[in-house]
């Protein structure tokens, strides 16, 4: 196809990401989990996968969608504006200049991406959140994305995948924020009524009106590792039953093993087994 | 009566009224008692009309307020509760089941929470558990197959946030109950009766039209945990109601919900009959109007509603 447009596209992207990659002063990382130190590249190298402990780290957007897409190709998809700051919030802050800091230190416009392209030479879409924008909280943006997303890829008759690392619903929008329960419930949907795959890549953490909405739609669930997903937060548990909770709880494996999880895998190997999925469930369409 | 922080004028005439009542009738003390009740009926409305949203939080959570069971009782004729998920257990804080509204057969799911300490248990507060959204579905699906419209009543501080809860998969139970609304293809009405507590309360609330009751309120978080992550303390919960635009007519204005249903002076719980009645009304309307759509027609209709909601 026109090849030379994501050729053209794609250093862009680059450098925007890697700029957040290169500062020097977080040369040295701890593992928030084995507080090992790690060298920021070898991280960056091991898909922020703690090497000796296994723990996850936020895998920032640009290096998920390199790490999926064929070739590390992909066009971005632009993202339908919304309106900033629409209940006009204010708490100690302004929601709007908590916008503007966090669009600063992110270079992102809010706490979604989405990208297209092949995986495994399988057509997909694919929807990821950046935690680090406000802890990939979802309001009407992150609601828009995944509704433009899933009729892209009804369009492209593609396989929609969507990312979730996301602390629930954005309190500074409120209720509407609430509302895009419903709203990415409509988007899903879409998807399902065109017969196309919808997968769920559970990344940590998956909380609150994301995962009780379109994230625990999927035809499959895909976990990472150690991924956090539940409903209310830990915190909030054993408030309500006054005890504490054991350190597996609410983890992939331990969704797995109450039965709202297929498959836990090792970062390293997501490629693989979106690859493998798509193409079987592809294979009689 | 139960009196809230802010009705302390008000407690004061009852308080005479009530003196005054229990004396030997006169004529002269029945002139003074009339005048009481007029001037007592006259600062309630002047209270009512005006006021903040965290005296309306309050309103919405008061333990006379009319609950679920109390509209089943009050506008559902011939009431058969149904119960279970078919799967692990029957949940009481989601009560569902079959009946007449005048004389069309529906479906009423609404969460309940108790009145007093014992109800309140078996309820579990009106904080439904993954077998609670499950029943809801189930139900759902019961009247979608035999044509039922079917009523939403939300009253819930939010799913119950147990151990137990998420270890049966509340965000599944609470996504598919959404999908499930989403997916009916019988007329839905949902009225927003007390709290309307985040996704616990959404999950009952995709339908086609929405009411919310005069004082009742709808959020993605309570005040005070808003009031606890934002600012660090909940004594702030009065900023955090304001912040959060949680009253029914912020969500009118916010284009959230359709309308509003008015409530008595002084609130539902001063007058349930008339609550009722008010809400009875507006449901019977509404799904006369509804009723006129094709089964695709009301389905699309309410994709679409929600699919264009907080685009403006």
């Amino acid at each position: 196809m026109v090849n030379w447009i994501k050729d053209i596209i794609r250093p862009k992207i680059k450098t925007m990401f890697s700029k957040i990659k290169d500062v020097p002063e977080n040369m040295w990382v701890p593992c928030p989990k084995c507080s090992t130190l790690m060298y920021r590249k070898d991280l960056h190298n091991h898909l922020n996968v703690c090497p000796k402990c296994d723990y996850h780290l936020f895998l920032q957007v640009g290096d998920r969608f390199d790490s999926l897409f064929d070739d590390g190709k992909y066009t971005l998809v632009d993202l339908p504006k919304v309106k900033d700051d629409p209940i006009n919030f204010k708490d100690l802050k302004k929601y709007k200049d908590r916008l503007e800091t966090y669009r600063a230190k992110t270079k992102s416009q809010d706490a979604i991406a989405v990208a297209s392209g092949k995986i495994g030479k399988n057509e997909a879409v694919v929807c990821a959140f950046n935690f680090e924008f406000m802890g990939g909280s979802m309001g009407t943006f992150v609601g828009e994305a995944i509704l433009k997303g899933a009729e892209l890829a009804v369009k492209k008759n593609a396989a929609f995948i969507v990312i979730p690392a996301s602390g629930g619903a954005r309190m500074q929008e409120s209720v509407l924020s609430l509302m895009q329960m419903a709203r990415t419930t409509v988007a899903v949907n879409k998807v399902r009524e065109a017969g196309l795959p919808y997968i769920v890549v559970f990344a940590n953490p998956t909380l609150g009106g994301v995962s009780a909405s379109f994230a625990m739609l999927g035809d499959i669930h895909i976990a990472e590792k150690g991924a956090v997903i539940g409903f209310a937060g830990k915190r909030v548990i054993e408030q309500t039953i006054k005890q504490k909770l054991p350190p597996e709880f609410q983890t992939a494996e331990y969704l797995k093993d109450q039965g709202m999880v297929d498959i836990v895998v090792h970062r390293k190997d997501l490629k693989d087994t979106l690859s493998n999925l798509l193409k079987m469930l592809m294979h009689n369409k | 009566m139960i009196y809230l922080d802010f009705e302390k004028d008000i407690k004061e005439l009852d308080v005479k009224i009530e003196e005054l009542s229990a004396l030997k009738e006169t004529p002269v003390r029945k002139g003074k008692i009339a005048k009481l009740v007029a001037k007592r009926d006259e600062e309630l409305e002047k209270l009512y009309s005006n006021l903040s949203s965290w005296d309306r939080v309050q309103v919405a959570r008061h333990a006379k307020r009319p609950h679920t069971l109390d509209y089943i009782n009050g506008m559902i004729d011939g009431f058969i509760e149904l119960s279970g998920d078919r799967a692990f257990s029957n949940d009481d804080a989601i009560i569902g089941g079959i009946g007449y509204l005048g004389d069309t057969a529906v479906m009423v799911i609404g969460q309940e929470k108790g009145r007093d300490t014992e109800s309140r248990i078996k309820h579990n507060f009106g904080m439904p558990k993954p077998e609670g959204y499950r029943k809801a579905i189930r139900l759902m699906k019961l009247a979608d197959k035999f044509s039922l419209p079917v009523i939403f009543l939300v009253d819930t501080a939010g799913a119950f946030p147990g151990a137990d809860a998420e270890a049966r998969g509340q965000a599944e139970a609470i996504a598919r109950s959404i999908q499930e609304c989403l997916d009916i293809e019988v007329p839905s009405v949902c009225v927003v009766i007390g709290e309307g507590g985040s996704g616990g309360a959404i999950a009952i609330a995709v339908a086609n039209t929405v009411f919310m009751l005069e004082n009742s309120v709808y959020s993605v978080i309570s005040p005070e945990g808003c009031a606890s992550i934002l600012w660090r303390s909940q004594e702030h919960k009065e900023e955090a109601t304001k912040a959060l635009k949680m009253t029914a007519d912020d969500l009118l204005d916010l284009g959230i919900i359709d309308n509003i249903i008015k409530e008595p002076v002084g609130g539902a719980h001063r007058n349930k009959e008339e609550t009722i009645s008010n809400v009875k009304e507006a449901l019977k309307d509404e799904i006369k109007k509804l009723s006129k759509l094709s089964k695709k027609q009301v389905r699309e209709k309410r994709i679409l509603k929600f699919e264009n909601m907080t685009r403006k």
